[in-house]
């Protein structure tokens, strides 16, 4: 939408975040399915400036994803069914990853499988891989035919694959596991997860979702069913890291759902998000993660912050005068409106 | 390589059932070729409407007296493209472009025809020019279901050699669509290549018609787009490649233009067992 503010000088804070072992220089990264892997976007900003490149879900083998239509906009959102296509791992390591690693960007691999083995053996192969920094375990895509298929909906399913990666990841790279929130609980995945081994959550993936077109009166996507997500799912992932946040305190987590500003971000910080991926807004605004890590910047230092990590989960705490006397800076326009 | 433009609108104007929208874009103009497009956010900043629309470019002014302008034609269809008609000269308009893979132009002066369906002959007449400057032969045929949906005719008579007309209403040239035409005028002009960008059903038509004469055909494809810069997966076909597999291919990025024969029309919309990785293939997991 708006673009990098170029006239103001960069704001001086540091937004390294660790997630992990791994120390990144920023919290804003991009989400998976949202960027390709990163070529499309390095057209219009330096991707190597992200926090992390997080790459679409990739098989083991080629896969061509659903029929089409697979995309209906919806009210500050949108419907996909994409259906994971992708080239599979092999051609992934050698084209995808290796452009990454060639710019300097960070990698975060996204994997998805059939089955446990399958996650295994996709951990495998990115052994030694150069440009990996962390590996992402989808395992709560909605476009699987099978329901069953969505291990993120079972909280032994979720802990049998994760363990199953962590056997098989190279050491030193965190695994973070992302979940779905078409769950009953969240926090009971999210502490499977964590004690099978995940070093970290990626929280939320998109909710299944479905629109109909009065036209033609059929579902209006080929695969009937798909996954929402923009800005219209964020009070849903704002309330999951929280909840997730509240009852795992010390766990790295990468906060995802209709980011679009700076602001959106925040909240994703201050619920308890260490890291945040900008996914659906990319496609309406190709630069806009560079653009939100600016304005997080910004907003950080209007608040007084000179680390970002300092505002990772404030909102947990009893609230404190953060603020110089005067109105909010960047402005708040509900503020107004509660008095 | 494409440009993000915060761009100003410098005219809008009604075209028939069209609208024609001109809007100032530093940078873009001299990157656009013939078949390029252009993805527009519709409105606003804080809008309901995350994804762009995407639009063939009509026309280029690298240097006007404001700066480069970008021509596109569009039809309202539903709010995004409403609110793009109610946008006035000097509002701001968020472009990127230009997208996706252009016309292919002959190294030799040939017999080219270019088929047009509706406001899909917006890309055709800079093409129609680019191809007269390689001094190549013009024919065009223009289709649509009434006269009020024709865009181009006065453009097309100027720059070509011939024009037909077709209407589904018969208000304009002759009564019928442009694949009721187009065999006797590739026989007549002795066509060596055809371009067109219309409606699917049309570019099917047209492929075939092209494909029994052995003439190559390249057509701009419409499908709905949700990012027009090829991260989202969603504008894909399946497209037959060199090594003869077809794969489910954007037509963002690898095209809107392709080969009309290495497109599988009858597959458009379903997902056949031979396509690469093809969750309806026998075990797959889907």
């Amino acid at each position: 939408m708006r673009p990098a503010n170029e006239e103001l000088p960069a704001p001086v804070i540091d937004m390294t975040t660790r997630l992990g072992a791994v120390t990144f220089p920023n919290p804003v990264f991009t989400a998976s399915g949202c960027a390709a892997a990163g070529q499309e976007l390095d057209q219009f900003f330096d991707i190597s400036e992200l926090g992390g490149v997080v790459t679409k879900s990739i098989m083991l083998s080629p896969r061509s994803g659903r029929a089409t239509p697979r995309m209906a906009e919806t009210p500050s959102g949108m419907l996909n069914s994409i259906g994971l296509q992708g080239p599979g791992i092999e051609a992934f390591l050698d084209k995808d990853l290796a452009w990454l690693a060639s710019r300097g960007a960070r990698a975060v691999v996204s994997i998805a499988g059939s089955s446990v083995d399958d996650y295994a053996k996709l951990a495998n192969k990115l052994r030694g891989q150069k440009g990996l920094a962390m590996i992402e375990v989808n395992i709560s895509c909605p476009n699987v035919e099978d329901r069953g298929q969505v291990f993120a909906c079972d909280p032994r399913a979720a802990a049998a694959v994760v363990q199953a990666v962590k056997r098989s990841a190279p050491t030193g790279v965190p695994v973070f596991a992302k979940l779905s929130p078409d769950v009953t609980d969240i926090v009971e995945i999210a502490t499977a997860c964590v004690e099978a081994g995940a070093d970290g959550l990626s929280v939320i993936n998109t909710l299944l979702g479905m629109v109909i077109d009065t036209t033609t009166m059929r579902p209006a996507l080929g695969g009937i069913t798909g996954g929402l997500s923009g800005p219209a799912i964020r009070p849903v992932a704002v309330r999951c890291v929280w909840q997730i946040r509240q009852a795992l305190p010390d766990v790295p987590i990468l906060g995802m759902g209709g980011i679009r500003t700076g602001l959106d971000a925040l909240e994703f910080v201050l619920a308890g998000a260490n890291a945040v991926s900008v996914g659906t807004t990319v496609f309406g605004d190709p630069t806009a993660p560079i653009r939100v890590l600016d304005e997080l910047a910004r907003a950080l230092v209007d608040r007084g912050f000179e680390r970002f990590e300092d505002a990772i989960g404030l909102a947990h705490k009893p609230p404190v005068l953060l603020l110089p006397e005067g109105p909010d800076p960047v402005g708040d326009e509900l503020q107004g409106a509660a008095e | 390589m494409p440009v993000q433009v915060q761009g100003e609108v410098l005219s809008i104007r009604r075209v028939g059932a069209y609208q024609a929208m001109t809007v100032v874009a530093p940078g873009m103009a001299e990157l656009t070729r013939p078949g390029h497009f252009v993805a527009v956010q519709v409105g606003g900043p804080e809008s309901s409407m995350l994804l762009r629309r995407a639009f063939a470019i009509y026309d280029v002014k690298e240097r006007g007296v404001y700066g480069g302008t970008v021509e596109f034609i569009f039809a309202v269809h539903g709010k995004g493209t409403a609110w793009l008609s109610s946008r006035r000269a000097q509002d701001k308009l968020d472009l990127v472009g230009p997208l996706g893979q252009p016309f292919k132009l002959p190294r030799e002066a040939v017999n080219a025809t270019l088929v047009g369906g509706g406001y899909g002959s917006a890309p055709l007449l800079p093409l129609a020019t680019a191809l007269r400057e390689r001094g190549c032969r013009v024919d065009f045929v223009l289709g649509a279901g009434s006269t009020d949906k024709l865009f181009g005719q006065l453009d097309a008579k100027r720059i070509a050699t011939s024009i037909e007309v077709t209407t589904d209403d018969g208000s304009t040239g002759r009564r019928g669509r442009v694949s009721d035409v187009l065999p006797g005028l590739l026989d007549r002009t002795g066509a060596e290549v055809v371009y067109a960008c219309g409606p699917m059903a049309m570019l099917k038509a047209v492929t075939e018609q092209c494909t029994e004469r052995g003439i190559p055909c390249q057509v701009a494809v419409e499908e709905s787009m949700a990012c027009g810069i090829g991260v989202c997966m969603t504008c894909v076909l399946p497209v037959i490649g060199d090594d003869g597999l077809t794969r489910m291919v954007r037509s963002c990025v690898e095209g809107p233009v392709f080969l009309g024969d290495r497109v599988r029309w009858d597959d458009i919309g379903s997902l056949p067992e031979d396509v690469v990785g093809s969750l309806n293939a026998p075990g797959a997991h889907r």
